[in-house]
C-alpha cells in the first residue's frame, strides 16, 4: 500500500525478531514442498498421464477443484480487505491489508503456476493474451484475463513495500556501488508515483476480483447435465462471489493468527474481533442465496438421499456455513482467540469443500466407468505447492515490511 | 486523496480501454451465421451391420493407430459398450434385438457437431470452430490444452491424449472436414458403409429424409430423429427403432448448455458495463469515505 495510506509501521522480521527462519516445523513443510517438485519434474516429462487419474470422463479433478478454484477464492483476503481499509477508509484495519496482500500475490501466483501445472500445453498458454485468439464466449477466457491482469495489480500493489524496504537503504557492494545513489533517487520516484496512482490500482483490484470470482462459477454453469443439481444453478457465479467476500475476511482472521503464533507475537484481537463481525452476516446472505436457489429448482428433495453427495452437501452447508454463522455471532466466542479462529477455519474448510465439491464431487459425466479419485501424486503436487506457499510467505514477511511492528501491536 | 478529476481521468481512461477490449472480444468471438446449405451425416442405426468397416476407414483417413481391414470384423469388442477415445474418434457399440428378432442394433458413436457447441463455445482460445458448413473443426496448434471443451460437451465426446507430455491433443471426429469442405467428398466412414447406414448431404435434406423414413415405416423406427433439437440441434443425425435413452443418448434440454453461460458472460460484460459502473460506485464510496475521514482529523486536530 502506498505510504499515504499506511499509517501503521511496519517491519521485517529478519533483525527485529527473536524467531529463527528454520523450526522443525518449517524444515517439515520445506520437504513436502521438495516432493511436489519432483512431481512437477515428472509430470514435464512423462506427461499428465503419468502422475494424475484424469481420464476422458474426469478432465478435472483436484489440480483445478483445489489448486486452482480454491486458490482463488482463499486469496480472496486481498481484495475484501482492500475494500474495507481502503474503499471504506476503516483505518483500524491497515494492519491487516499488508498480510492479506502478501497471501493474494502468492496465492494468485500459485493460481498461476497450478493452472500450468494442468495445461496439456502451457507453453501455449500466451495465446490468451492474444486479440486474435480472445474468445469472449468462454468463461474461462474472462477467468484467465481477469486473473493475469489482477496479479499484475497486486505486484504494482506490492511495490510501495519493496520500495520502503530499500529507501535509503540501497547498498551495493564495490563498482555497483556509485549506483546507490541513483538507484534509490529511482526508487524515491517510482515510490511518489505509486503513491499517486495507488487508488486506481486498488479500485481496479477489487472491480477485477468481482469479475473473476463471479467467472469461476460460471465455469461450471455449461455443464448442466454434468453438474449435480445441487450445485448446478444458473447462478453459480452470484454464489462464488458471496462465498468468496465471506471466506475473504475469514481467511484474513485465520491466517493472522496462524502468523503471529508461528512468529511469537500477540494475536491482533483488537482488529480480528471486530472484523469478525462482519462474518455472520455475509453468510447469512450467501447462505440464503443458496437455499432459495434450491428450493427455485426444486433441487431440494436431493438433500434429503442418502447419498455421498447429499452428504457433502451437508458438511459444506453445516460446518462451513451454519456452525460459524452462530460461532461468529456470539461476542463472547468473537474474544476467545482459539473459538475465533476455530469459526474463521470452519468457514474457510467450507468455501474449499464448496469449491470442490462443484469441480469434483459433483461432476456426474453420462458415460462413466467409475468415480475419479486422485493419484498420490496429485495429491503430492497439491500439497508441495501448499507448502511452497507457506515458505513464500515466511521469506517474504523476514525480508520485507509485511508484519506490524511488535511495539503496536502490544501498546494498541 | 482523489480529487474529483483524479477520479473522472481514472474512470475515462478505463472506459476507453475497456470498450477497445469489448469490440476486440466481439470482433473475434465465433458466432457464425450457419450456411442454410451446410452439412451433415444421418446414421439409420436400423440399417447398420456391425461390420466396423467405418472404425478402419476413419482410422485410415485420419493417421490414428489401427489394424488391417480384417482386425476390425472382430466382435468381441461388442462385449463392452465402448466411447471413442484419444485413438478413435468413432466406435460401433451393440445393443439387443428389437422385440421378436434376432437382428441386434448396432450404433456408431461420434462427435454430433451441435448447432451450437457447448464445446466451441468453452475454448478458451477458439481453437475449436463450429464451420457455418457444419463441422466443428480443432486447431491444435492454437490449443491450451485445458480440456474444458470436454467438461463442456453434453455428449462427452472429445477424448485427450494424456500419454504425451509435449503435444497432446484434443481428439474427436472433425467429419473428415478435409474431404467435406475441401472437396465436397463424403467422409470416409460414410463411403465405406455397405449398407449405406451412413449418408452424407445437406442437413435440411437429411432432416427430410430422415422424417420420411419415419413415416413410411413407423413400425420400424421411434417416432424420433435424433439431432432434431437435442442440445440446440446437431448437424449429425440418427434414426433408430428406439428412445434415444435405450441406445445411451443422454437426456439434455433442447437448448445448447452454451446458451447458460453465454447468457451470463453477455450480461455481465457486454460493452463492460458491469465491471465500470462497479468501478464508478467503489470510486465514489472511496471518495466519500476519504472525505468523512479528513472531516473528522479536521475537527479533532
Ligand atoms: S458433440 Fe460435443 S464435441 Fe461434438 S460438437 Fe457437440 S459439444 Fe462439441
Ligand atoms: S483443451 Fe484446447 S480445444 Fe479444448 S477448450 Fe482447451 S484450448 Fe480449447
Ligand atoms: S466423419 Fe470422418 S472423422 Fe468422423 S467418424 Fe467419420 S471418418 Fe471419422
Amino acid at each position: 500500500m502506498a505510504d499515504s495510506m499506511q499509517h501503521h509501521k511496519a517491519l521485517p522480521l529478519a533483525g527485529n525478531s527473536a524467531v529463527p527462519f528454520f523450526t522443525p516445523g518449517v524444515i517439515v513443510i520445506a520437504i513436502l514442498a521438495a516432493a511436489g517438485v519432483a512431481t512437477l519434474v515428472v509430470r514435464l516429462f512423462l506427461g499428465l498421464g503419468a502422475v494424475t487419474n484424469f481420464n476422458d470422463q474426469y478432465p478435472w479433478g483436484i489440480w483445478i477443484g483445489i489448486d486452482v478454484a480454491s486458490g482463488v477464492a482463499l486469496a480472496a483476503g486481498g481484495f475484501t480487505m482492500a475494500f474495507i481499509a481502503h474503499v471504506m477508509n476503516n483505518e483500524k484495519y491497515h494492519v491487516l491489508v499488508r498480510p492479506a496482500l502478501l497471501t493474494a500475490a502468492i496465492g494468485y501466483t500459485f493460481v498461476g503456476l497450478g493452472v500450468c501445472v494442468d495445461l496439456g500445453r502451457y507453453y501455449n498458454i500466451w495465446h490468451v493474451m492474444m486479440p486474435s485468439m480472445w474468445q469472449g464466449n468462454s468463461a474461462l477466457f474472462e477467468v484467465g484475463m481477469c486473473v493475469m491482469i489482477y496479479l499484475t495489480v497486486l505486484y504494482i500493489e506490492f511495490l510501495p513495500i519493496v520500495c520502503e524496504r530499500f529507501i535509503g537503504r540501497v547498498n551495493l557492494p564495490g563498482v555497483l556501488g556509485k549506483m546507490n545513489g541513483f538507484l534509490d533517487g529511482l526508487l524515491r520516484v517510482l515510490d511518489k508515483t505509486l503513491a499517486r496512482v495507488m487508488t486506481f490500482f486498488i479500485i481496479a483490484g477489487v472491480v477485477l476480483s468481482c469479475a473473476h470470482q463471479s467467472s469461476l462459477g460460471t465455469l461450471m454453469a455449461i455443464a448442466p447435465s454434468k453438474l449435480s443439481p445441487l450445485w448446478h444453478t444458473p447462478v453459480l457465479p452470484l454464489l462464488f462471489l458471496l462465498s468468496a467476500f465471506a471466506v475473504g475476511l475469514a481467511m484474513a482472521i485465520f491466517e493472522s493468527v496462524l502468523a503471529s503464533r508461528s512468529f511469537k507475537r500477540p494475536i491482533e484481537m483488537h482488529v480480528l474481533s471486530p472484523l469478525a463481525r462482519m462474518i455472520p452476516l455475509l453468510l447469512v446472505v450467501y447462505f440464503a442465496a443458496k437455499v432459495i436457489d434450491l428450493v427455485n429448482r426444486d433441487a431440494w428433495p436431493l438433500l434429503f438421499e442418502a447419498n455421498f453427495r447429499a452428504l457433502m452437501f451437508w458438511i459444506e452447508i453445516g460446518v462451513g456455513v451454519i456452525i460459524p454463522t452462530f460461532l461468529f455471532l456470539s461476542h463472547r466466542l468473537r474474544r476467545n482467540p482459539v473459538w475465533l479462529f476455530s469459526s474463521a477455519a470452519m468457514v474457510v474448510f467450507g468455501v474449499v469443500l464448496n469449491r470442490f465439491n462443484v469441480f469434483v464431487t459433483g461432476y456426474t459425466p453420462p458415460y462413466s466407468e467409475g468415480q475419479y479419485f486422485p493419484a498420490w501424486t496429485e495429491v503430492m503436487l497439491t500439497v508441495g505447492m501448499i507448502s511452497l506457499i507457506v515458505l513464500l510467505y515466511r521469506i517474504w514477511v523476514f525480508i520485507f515490511p509485511v508484519l506490524p511492528a511488535e511495539e503496536e501491536v502490544e501498546h494498541a | 486523496m482523489v480529487s474529483r478529476r483524479d477520479f473522472f481521468k481514472i474512470t475515462g481512461t478505463v472506459a476507453g480501454t475497456a470498450a477497445l477490449t469489448a469490440v476486440g472480444a466481439e470482433a473475434s468471438a465465433p458466432h457464425p451465421k450457419l450456411d442454410p446449405d451446410r452439412f451433415g451425416v444421418l446414421t439409420d442405426t436400423t440399417l447398420c451391420i456391425g461390420c466396423r468397416r467405418c472404425e478402419w476407414a476413419c482410422a485410415e483417413q485420419n493417421d490414428l493407430p489401427h489394424g488391417d481391414l480384417e482386425s476390425f470384423g472382430d466382435t468381441s469388442v461388442f462385449d463392452l459398450m465402448r466411447r471413442p477415445d484419444a485413438e478413435s474418434y468413432t466406435v460401433v457399440n451393440r445393443y439387443s434385438p428389437p422385440a421378436g428378432t434376432d437382428q441386434p442394433l448396432d450404433v456408431k458413436v461420434q462427435c454430433l457437431h451441435c448447432e451450437h457447441p457447448a464445446c466451441v463455445s468453452a475454448c478458451i482460445v477458439g481453437a475449436l470452430v463450429k464451420s457455418p458448413q457444419g463441422p466443428v473443426i480443432y486447431d491444435a496448434w492454437k490449443c491450451i490444452g485445458c480440456r474444458y471443451c470436454m467438461i463442456a460437451c453434453p455428449f462427452q465426446i472429445p477424448a485427450y491424449e494424456y500419454a504425451d507430455p509435449l503435444t497432446p491433443r484434443i481428439m474427436k471426429c472433425t467429419m473428415c472436414s478435409e474431404r467435406t469442405l475441401a472437396e465436397g467428398r463424403p467422409p470416409a466412414c460414410v463411403e465405406m458403409c455397405p449398407p449405406e447406414a451412413l449418408v452424407f448431404g445437406r442437413r435440411s435434406e437429411l432432416l427430410e429424409l430422415a422424417h420420411r423414413r419415419i413415416m413410411e415405416n413407423p413400425d420400424r423406427y421411434h417416432p424420433e430423429v435424433i439431432g432434431e433439437h437435442i442440445a440446440g440441434g446437431t448437424s449429425w443425425l440418427m434414426i433408430t427403432d428406439r428412445p434415444a435413452a435405450e441406445i445411451d443418448i443422454p437426456e439434455l434440454s433442447n437448448e445448447s448448455p452454451a446458451v447458460i453461460t453465454e447468457t451470463i458472460q453477455h450480461g455481465i460484460f457486454k460493452g463492460f458495463t458491469g465491471p465500470l459502473m462497479l468501478f464508478g460506485i467503489l470510486g465514489i464510496l472511496m471518495k466519500s469515505s476519504s472525505d468523512k475521514r479528513k472531516e473528522k482529523e479536521d475537527e479533532n486536530g
